[in-house]
């Protein structure tokens, strides 16, 4: 296919740009469909950090009010019963929090998975609208990356970060409350060491950040290199080319390497440093404590809890900082989901539509709901507020057509041509004469600059996009099939086809005889493009595809050049069958297929430049004639 | 299998071995820490010695620097262990798959091979560095925590023994039960995939029969399908946690109640309770740890599958012991050979009988049927395949003596799926030779007749095709693949289908070349074109992997009804081309 292509090395760094912006549109998808969800999983989580921030208050409670007088009044016969209470009290709030923190686990799967779903398929549906020319200027790997590792970074995004983000939030700050409550001099001592936590912590997470950048872009590079070699190993052999190939990719794997290791050990450093000054900020706390102890400001229990709070308190402060990597990469992923979902669709601002009719009193068309294979074109008139209906008949005209993939370089000029309904018209000329680009202009792949083609009179910027394909059969330069079965790859062409029409349309196309001889026939499933098939049996369910569909007008891009002559001698009898009454347009090297065309249009550089039946442009003895004696000549 | 991944460690063994240890002291001084916290608040705070706090504190802040070294190193290390070996383990797929022949290529499909290069190795990457930093550390914490909370008061730390085989076997089942469910996803992943490189390859079938809604809706139920299975997977992952807050709860609900009463009969003091409630929490989140490192494990064990299903894969074409090295001409020659693919499972033969002498420097026309084995047939000769009956000779040597270097370059193939690399024109050329001029290479595209588009292009040779050579036509594209075949000077030349995208005039011109310009070659052309065939020497006709007729273009349009039959249907047979023939 002789289209634009984008840079494909240019892939873009994965980094957030404005990672507010990412995380709003995160959680605007969390809400839309999960806002309750996840307005009990807040309720959970504050719950749960309440109910655990109880455990550990209770620790001063045991010290303080139940061990502390027994060792006072050591004769006294311990009275067990007010403990055996105060565990009982605590045992509630324990199992409330054990529920609470289980709900919530629960329902988090349930909003995780199901965003990453409605985020897929919201990204296929999107994908579905958008222009051929995406496809054209994105690499395919790139797009299917977006589905897989970026979706990916999504699950650890809402299902750990976020909720961890905001547990932390809850219990820093309810903790926080608590320690004040007890000893404002050792909280001044926690909050200064937490400030060393957090800038070693910074500093540890910047340089990890940064590696971690460079590997991604790195894998990509990598991955790059390797779908090519791969994809062209057989050449590779054939060159004996496989050395100077493992010395490139030797070096591109020794910087990926470089780059991960210098990750990796960045961010394995996060635990240790805030385990580390986690333990020193708790023996300043234990000195400072004792002190207050000693000179009886504080009660042995409250130094007891404190500790304990301390270390509640630092956790939540480096479970953050653990995370910070996947927010980073989540946010990368996220502009790149996004940035797809915010492509511009293609725009269809036809309203001609192609509507079932049958014909009343004599001549007139009406619309009607039945199928009776009889189909119009349903044409509202603004100004004069009418409709007609006008037959669909396959009358195809360019008028002074301009075209290029870019404003800038036009590739097709001044293509002027009428097809009659039911003729054939064929398209040759030497390779890059423009020939392949013609037909993804009737069919609206793109749109032309100047100029304009009517179908069936109506230029085809009115006709709805949907209704215009519809009425137009294509057969493709390169088959593509898809998985399932040979009978769902020929219904492709007509969704709610009989298994009879089916097995017509194979027989049509001459793909009945080889399906036939397959042990599962028209029920063997196809993987991989059809990777079981040959060439030029792929073609064959291609043409069968185009047969069911049974449309007026025709595309045949090279259709049959790599079926052998004997297969493609049949072929062209069952195709001149379907061709029979039908517009079409067909492209081919060998001229032998197209002489029976009722018009020849020969091409060069974008123009054309001869154009007449097989027999007129003989006469004529030139560029046709070259072509055509060309045939026969070496 | 794991011996096979383990294999590729090599010049990171010393850091995997450090990093276990280095965690192991992380680990002792994480233990060491209760201890001394009980410490304080026994001997210090409640005896009120100032001095015994900061003392043992001092102690606390050096066993703090200790595990602060051994955690910044152990971290280091395990960095440099698995990316190391997700390194070598790249390196050393990439160079077995350099040396697989076309039959091993064809067992792999390109996108699996990617993924076990990337997605797989990545896995194991990650899961190296797990083991390495926490599947030593989790169990010596767990011995750890257990040996110091039986110093402290083995009566209170049998509490943890039941507690701790509780819960194993709860999370063992867990994990099982979940591992099963993880598994039925990857296939469920697969078919997602498949739906949009589908869709994005095919994209203008799929505008061009408007079956977006259909596509979407199949789509949908793919993505559904994960959803469920990953919900229906994480909800038993996630009763680890529960379960686990309901051990721990426990525990110290019971260490609180019995250690009170002990407390009060002068059997434990409250340091002690203290830093027993704190190994309490690390036994248990070890426990958890090796839970988590279970689960890796089973995840990363397809990935590992995979990849040793690559590096164990051999070459089934192998370099003779004392190999020929030099190709004595182009002659070539079929000896009952017969081929089937996959012939080791019963492979059905696709090419029968052959038998073929040619001589050096002809010019042979290959034709037939789609799937008579025409291509099959030319890989036989650069020993893309072997034969699996009889033997293929090369200049009078069975082409199996040959080293394979030396044989491929003497046989140079232009395949029928071909393609261009990203780089420049120049660079795709040079495949061909790598230290070719300029001129040679300009040379061998005016041969192809290729000089003329290249040179209209603003680059010219400089000119940088795209990945896939996108950027250039089809048949540009096949004409540059001929040059690209010519630079190697090969004794024998094999077109497969080469110009079929080449229109008519441009074909005749370029074989007019290869007869002028190289007539010692011995050139192999398989088309479907009777034009591109005709004037060869001789014309082999394949018939369902038997030769069916053998001879000039003449002789066969007299003998041969394939043949005729096809010659008639390109001619149509009809009185205006007889007039245009020029003969």
């Amino acid at each position: 296919m002789p289209g634009p292509r984008g840079n494909m090395l240019g892939r873009p760094m994965p980094k957030a740009k404005d990672p507010g912006k990412m995380f709003r549109r995160i959680m605007g998808y969390v809400m839309k469909d999960y806002a309750p969800h996840y307005a009990i999983v807040i309720v959970c989580i504050i719950t749960s950090v309440l109910c655990s921030l109880q455990g550990t208050l209770f620790m001063r409670e045991l010290i303080d009010k139940y061990i502390t007088p027994f060792l006072l009044n050591e004769d006294a016969l311990p009275n067990y019963e007010p403990l055996a209470h105060a565990i009982a009290r605590v045992a509630v709030f324990y199992a409330i929090g054990i529920v609470a923190s289980f709900i919530q686990a629960r329902l988090l799967i349930r909003i995780t998975q199901g965003t990453m779903e409605s985020m897929r398929n919201d990204l296929f549906e999107k994908m579905e609208k958008l222009p051929i020319k995406y496809f054209d200027t994105h690499a395919h790997g790139d797009i299917m990356s977006i589905y897989t590792n970026d979706i990916d970074t999504m699950r650890q995004m809402i299902s750990m970060s976020m909720p961890q983000c905001f547990n932390s939030a809850i219990t820093i700050i309810s903790v926080l409350i608590s320690m004040i409550v007890l000893s404002p001099w050792m909280t001044l001592v926690t909050i200064i060491m937490v400030g060393v936590m957090l800038g070693c912590t910074g500093y540890a997470a910047k340089n990890s950040g940064k590696h971690f950048v460079r590997q991604q872009k790195q894998l990509g590079t990598v991955n790059g290199y390797i779908e090519e070699m791969i994809t062209g190993q057989k050449v590779i052999k054939v060159f004996c080319h496989e050395e100077s190939g493992i010395r490139k990719f030797n070096e591109l794997n020794d910087e990926l390497f470089d780059a991960a290791k210098k990750a990796n050990t960045y961010a394995n450093a996060l635990g240790p440093i805030n385990a580390q000054l986690g333990n020193l900020s708790y023996v300043l706390c234990a000195i400072t404590g004792g002190a207050l102890a000693l000179s009886g400001n504080v009660s042995v229990g409250s130094v007891a809890s404190f500790l304990s709070l301390n270390k509640s308190f630092n956790m939540p402060i480096s479970q953050v900082a653990q995370q910070f990597n996947s927010i980073i990469v989540a946010m990368a992923g996220a502009e790149r989901i996004f940035g797809l979902m915010d492509e511009t669709p293609e725009v269809d601002e036809g309203y001609v539509t192609l509507v079932n009719v049958k014909k009343v009193s004599g001549e007139k068309l009406e619309e009607t709901l039945e199928r009776t294979g009889v189909w119009a074109w349903k044409h509202y008139h603004k100004d004069t507020d009418t409709t007609d209906y006008k037959p669909l008949e396959g009358n195809v005209v360019f008028d002074g057509v301009d075209f290029g993939y870019t404003d800038e370089k036009m590739v097709l000029h001044d293509i002027k041509l009428e097809a009659k309904p039911g003729q054939k018209i064929a398209f040759v000329g030497s390779t890059g004469a423009g020939k392949t680009t013609i037909t993804n202009l009737i069919n609206r792949f793109y749109d032309i600059q100047d100029g304009k083609i009517r179908y069936d009179g109506i230029n085809v910027n009115k006709i709805r996009k949907d209704d215009l394909r519809r009425s137009l059969g294509m057969v493709l330069q390169e088959t593509c099939l898809f998985t399932g079965t040979i009978a769902d790859n020929i219904r492709f062409g007509k969704l709610g086809a009989t298994d009879d029409e089916v097995i017509a349309a194979a027989k049509l196309a001459n793909a009945d005889e080889f399906i036939t001889k397959l042990p599962d026939g028209y029920n063997t499933m196809l993987t991989g493009n059809g990777a079981s098939l040959s060439q030029g049996q792929r073609q064959l369910l291609a043409i069968a595809r185009a047969a069911i569909a049974d449309p007026p007008v025709l595309i045949l891009d090279e259709a049959t050049s790599s079926i052998d002559t004997r297969t493609e001698r049949i072929v062209q009898e069952g195709m001149d069958k379907l061709m029979h009454g039908r517009t079409s347009f067909v492209i081919a090297h060998r001229l032998s297929t197209v002489r029976n065309a009722d018009c020849i249009m020969v091409m060069e550089q974008g123009r054309i430049v001869e154009k007449g039946t097989h027999d007129q442009l003989i006469e004529m003895k030139g560029r046709y004639y070259t072509l055509y004696t060309g045939n026969s000549i070496a | 299998m794991v011996r096979r991944i383990l294999s590729e460690v090599k010049e990171y063994t010393l850091p995997s071995l450090i990093t276990p240890l280095c965690m192991i002291l992380e680990v002792a001084m994480e233990m060491v820490v209760p201890y001394l916290m009980a410490s304080i608040i026994d001997y210090g705070v409640y005896a009120g010695n100032m001095n015994h706090i900061l003392k043992t504190g001092l102690f606390m802040v050096l066993a703090a620097i200790v595990g602060f070294i051994g955690g910044i190193l152990g971290g280091k290390f395990g960095a440099v262990a698995s990316t190391g070996l997700a390194r070598n383990l790249r390196k050393s797929m990439y160079e077995n798959i350099q040396t697989f022949s076309f039959s091993n290529i064809d067992k792999f499909s390109t996108s699996s091979l990617i993924t076990r290069l990337t997605t797989d190795v990545t896995n194991i990457q990650n899961s190296y560095q797990m083991i390495l930093r926490m599947a030593m550390r989790a169990p010596a914490s767990l011995i750890a925590a257990m040996f110091m909370a039986f110093y402290i008061n083995a009566r209170i730390a049998r509490i943890y023994l039941i507690a701790v085989f509780i819960l194993a076997i709860f999370l063992v089942c867990i994990m099982l039960s979940a591992t099963k469910i993880f598994r039925q996803a990857f296939p469920k992943y697969d078919e997602l995939n498949e739906s949009v490189q589908e869709n994005v390859t095919a994209i203008r079938v799929v505008k061009a029969y408007v079956r977006e809604d259909e596509q979407i809706s199949r789509f949908k139920k793919a993505s559904q399908a994960i959803y469920q299975i990953f919900c229906k997977a994480e909800g038993k992952v996630v009763l680890n946690g529960p379960v686990m807050t309901l051990t721990v709860y426990t525990c110290i609900l019971t260490i609180s109640w019995i250690g009170a009463k002990m407390i009060s009969v002068g059997d434990l003091t409250t340091g002690e309770l203290m830093s027993l409630l704190a190994y309490c929490m690390n036994i248990l989140m070890s426990l958890m740890m090796l839970s988590m490192i279970f689960v890796m494990i089973t995840m990363s064990a397809a990935s590992a599958e995979r990849i040793v299903e690559v590096l164990n894969e051999e070459s089934d074409l192998k370099n003779p012991e004392n190999p020929i090295t030099e190709v004595k001409d182009g002659s070539v020659s079929f000896k009952n050979a017969a081929f089937a693919y996959n012939y080791d499972k019963g492979g059905k033969p696709v090419l029968e009988n052959i038998n073929l002498e040619i001589k050096s420097g002809e010019t042979i026309g290959i034709m037939g049927a789609t799937g008579s084995s025409k291509s099959t047939l030319v890989s036989l000769i650069s020993r893309l395949y072997d034969v699996t009956e009889g033997s293929v000779s090369v200049g009078g040597v069975n082409v199996k003596e040959y080293d394979l270097e030396v044989l491929r370059n003497a046989v140079s193939v232009v395949l029928q799926k071909n393609q261009l690399f990203s780089g420049t024109i120049l660079d795709n050329l040079r495949w061909g030779k790598e230290d070719a001029t300029e001129e040679e290479c300009i040379n061998a595209c005016k041969m192809a007749c290729a000089d003329e588009f290249i040179s209209r292009m603003p680059d010219g040779y400089n000119t940088r095709i795209e990945q896939g050579g996108s950027n250039v036509s089809g048949g540009q594209k096949q004409r540059l693949c001929i040059a690209r075949a010519l630079l190697k000077s090969p004794r024998i030349l094999i077109l497969d289908d080469s110009t079929s995208a080449v229109d008519t005039a441009t074909d005749a011109k370029i074989r007019e070349a290869f007869r002028t310009m190289i007539p010692g070659v011995t050139k192999f052309i398989i088309a479907q074109r009777i034009s591109s065939i005709q004037d060869a020497d001789r014309i082999i006709v394949l018939d369902n992997g038997h030769v069916n007729g053998i001879g000039t273009h003449d002789e066969l349009l007299k003998n041969n009804e394939i043949y005729r039959e096809v010659y008639e249907s390109q001619t149509g047979g009809s009185g205006d081309f007889d007039e245009t023939e020029v003969d």
